[in-house]
This record gives C-alpha cells, structure tokens and sequence, in this order.
C-alpha cells in the first residue's frame, strides 16, 4: 500500500454508497452509520477520508487543522480530491480533531441570503463513546443521544439558525453528523 | 444493463459532488432553497430535470425506483425517467409504493405511508414560493432572510376575502420546521398533511430555476393559515368507483359521451393494491 492509496477503486459506485450513509447521517441526527473500505495517512480515519472523497474537491477549499495538516495527507488530498488546503476562515469544509478545530468562530456560519455559504465540519477521532447529549429537532422523532466533544458550542450554533456551521463526527469507520437546525440539551 | 457510455446515474463525479453537497446543506436549514449549478440532462426542462438530477446523485445501485406522475406510474413522463435510470444506473424499478426505496414524483405523495427505508425526491416547477408575488429575486431572498412572510399571508387573505376561503388548491405554501416558507410544489393541498413528521427524507429539485431544498424526516410541516379559517386538506367528497376508499385523493373521469363520470383514486398504485386484497 503507497501512500497515496485508499481511494475509490470504483469512484461512481462507491461515492454513491457512501453518500447515502452521509445523507442518512445528516437526515437523522444521533445515528451512526459505519464507512469501510477507505483510508488515507494518519492519523485521517477511515470515515473521515470517505467524506473527503464523496464531497471535497477542488472547488471546496479545505482547512486543516492540527495535526491533519501534515505532509502526507495534504498530498493525499491533493490527489484525490484536489481542494484547496486554506487558512480556518476561507474554508467549506475543515478537517481536524476537536481541540485542533477551535476556536469555532473562524468558520464560514453563511449569510441571511446564503446560509447555505457556511463551513462543514469533519470532526475526526471523535469519540463515540463519550457522555451522549440529547438531541431534538429536525430529522430526529422525539429525541436522540450523540456522544459530543462538549454541549456549548453546539448549543451556541443552534441560537443563530439559520446561521451556523454543520459538524460530522468520525472515528474509525463510523460516522454521524449534527446539523446546525439539531437542539443540544 | 449500464450502458456504459454513461457514468453510474448520468451525471459525471463532479456534478454529482455539488449536487451531494447541496442536498446536504438543504437537509441542514429544511426548507431553505440552495443554489446549484443544474446541468443539461437529455430532457426537456418541464420532464423534471431537477429532480433527476437530484435523483440521480442519490441513488445506488441496490435502489429500487419508482416514478410517480400525477399519480401514475405509466405516463409518459414516469414512463422515461424509469427508463433513463435502468439505461443509467441498472436500479430495479416498480410501480409498489412499499416495495420502493426511491420515488421520484410530480405532482402526488403516495397515499401509502411512506418508511424510514424511503427517499422522497419531488420535481419542482417553480421552487420559489413568494415568486407570483415578488418576481425579484434578490426581494425574495430579503423575505426569506428576514422572514418577513406577511405578503404571503395578505395573498391568501386576499384569497378568503374573495372567495369566502382560500381558494388555492395546488402548491400550497407551508412553513418548514417554523423557519422558512416553502412551495411543497403543484401537489394538491391534500397532500401536504404527509409532509409533516414524515418518516421518508424529503428532497426536492428544481431544474431551471437551479434549487434544491429539503425536508429532514420527522420535521414539522405546516400549511399556512389564520386562526378564523383553519387549512382543510380537501377532496371531492366521494369514495373511489373503483377500491371504495372514502380517505384517498380522488380524480373525476368522464366515463361516456352522455357526460357520465365517477370518482377514481388517482394514485393509481393504491387502489390496485386495494381492489386486490380487498381493504388495503
Ligand atoms: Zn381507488
């Protein structure tokens, strides 16, 4: 395996599997769906570079953080996706673990014409595992739980809706998103 | 069989990567329509480009497909895009509300309930619901940033003033986990009761007009009203000819040129299914 493998051997198929796990994630926050077959150099999870293969490519600038922002994934990236790598302000989507990825208010949160023009974040190393918030809104019948990295931040995104960056959450092979309309308590 | 001058679905990697990423900042802020870059698909505009095209960045090939126009599966619009997508994307097809893991649709929701297991994808005429009122669109966009709805509320007063109720029928504006107002698009009023907690995902695509929007499953649908004249999803008021369901929409059919007519269900897949088995 060289370094710049990990990739889809069937992009077309294999996209379209995997964006169906990202759009079931997105639609229904709390779930956690599981991304196999893709890897990319440390220390990008498996679910992670999924991600970077289904929605990243050169018109989505990339941001990483930490301790993604290294050598080998950047030509990893360049490869594959060719995004881009740009500082926190100017990116679509944003790679890193938690603590890499703050201060928060870097990213794009879109405009009251746009919101659509707001940051992705791609969470990874999450730990799936830890104390689980609960979650109500959109996509979620009554409530649902998701271990998250801390409660505030996302209670913070969800007072400015429309406004507001998305965040997926990966680690290994799983996967789960929480939108900016999702309500943290 | 692919024919395999085409890539999976038609459209090629890059399009269907803008097409992903705006369905899912449509699922993020339901209701809120996301520009994208519609491209030319081998059908005209009024065939529901923008909802193959959403479809078309949607499937899989385990899916199966089901394509639903005006409550039919065997018109000539459901017809081809059916066909496009065997010819494309080698998905299984049927006329089975259940046994679909897709619908594409005009104009009808399936009376089946839909699932969880099921995506929803609606072809949009006009996605803009403020836009037989203000035709600017940079207007529109301030109504939807600010909210500020209140010209919808006078044209549907307006309605009630001159017509004792509100005499639209199709395209009935709604309002979007209490966010944004959308056009549900040209569906009866009927329907629109199903877009609310809905379990299916929601998606919808207008070609021309280069907008997608969405509604997450289980997200609070309404259709816009006034307390002194409460939204009624109405029907003609008889039961189907054909299955006797009192509760599906039904369409009027002249029957004979003495200008006979009756009552049929027009989602043609449910009152089969129950002039088979008897009650569905
Ligand atoms: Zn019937």
């Amino acid at each position: 395996m060289n370094e710049l493998s990990g990739g889809f051997a069937d992009p077309a198929i294999e996209s379209a599997i995997a964006f169906r796990a990202i759009l079931k994630v997105t639609a229904r926050p709390g779930r956690v769906e599981t991304l196999t077959g893709h890897s990319g150099p440390a220390p990008i999870s498996s679910a992670a570079a999924a991600v970077l293969l289904v929605l990243v490519d050169r018109t989505t600038p990339l941001h990483l953080a930490g301790d993604h922002d290294n050598p080998a994934l950047r030509q990893w990236i360049a490869f594959h996706c060719g995004a881009p790598v740009v500082a926190a302000e100017e990116a679509v989507f944003a790679l890193g673990s938690w603590a890499a990825l703050t201060p928060l208010d870097r990213f794009a949160i879109g405009t009251p014409e746009y919101p659509d023009r707001a940051a992705t974040l791609i969470v990874d190393g999450h730990d799936f595992d830890a104390k689980p918030a609960e979650l109500r809104g959109p996509g979620i019948k009554g409530k649902a739980k998701l271990a998250l990295p801390e409660r505030k931040a996302f209670i913070a995104n969800r007072a400015r809706f429309p406004l507001g960056w998305d965040t997926f959450f990966c680690g290994g092979d799983r996967l789960a998103a929480l939108p900016r309309s999702t309500e943290v308590r | 069989m692919t024919d395999q001058a085409y890539n999976f679905a038609y459209l090629d990697e890059d399009t269907k990567r803008m097409i992903r990423r705006a369905i899912l900042k449509g699922l993020a802020v339901p209701g809120y329509q996301v520009p994208f870059a519609s491209r030319e698909m081998p059908m005209p505009y009024g065939w529901g480009t923008g909802g193959v095209q959403v479809t078309a960045a949607t499937l899989r090939p385990d899916d199966v497909l089901k394509v639903l126009d005006q409550g039919a599966d065997d018109t000539t619009n459901a017809v081809s895009i059916r066909k496009f997508f065997q010819r494309t994307a080698s998905v299984a097809t049927t006329e089975s509300t259940g046994g679909a893991t897709v619908i594409q649709t005009r104009h009808r929701i399936p009376e089946t309930p839909l699932t969880e297991d099921q995506i929803l994808v609606y072809q949009v005429p006009i996605p803009e619901p403020m836009r037989f009122l203000e035709p600017r669109e940079t207007e529109t966009r301030r109504i939807h940033a600010l909210a500020d709805y209140g010209l919808m509320q006078v044209r549907l007063y307006e309605d009630i003033a001159r017509h004792g109720e509100i005499a639209t029928s199709y395209a009935y504006p709604v309002e979007v986990a209490g966010r944004y107002v959308m056009d549900p698009s040209p569906i009866p009023k009927f329907d629109n009761p199903k877009m609310s907690d809905c379990p299916a995902i929601q998606l919808f695509g207008a070609g021309r007009e280069q907008r997608i929007y969405a509604v997450p499953p289980y997200t609070q649908v309404v259709s816009l009203d006034f307390d002194d004249h409460p939204f009624v999803a109405s029907k003609a008021e008889h039961e189907c000819a054909i299955c006797g369901s009192g509760d599906s929409y039904l369409d009027e059919v002249i029957t004979d040129d003495a200008g006979g007519r009756m009552f049929v269900c027009s989602d043609t897949d449910y009152c089969a299914r129950r002039a088979e088995g008897g009650a569905a």
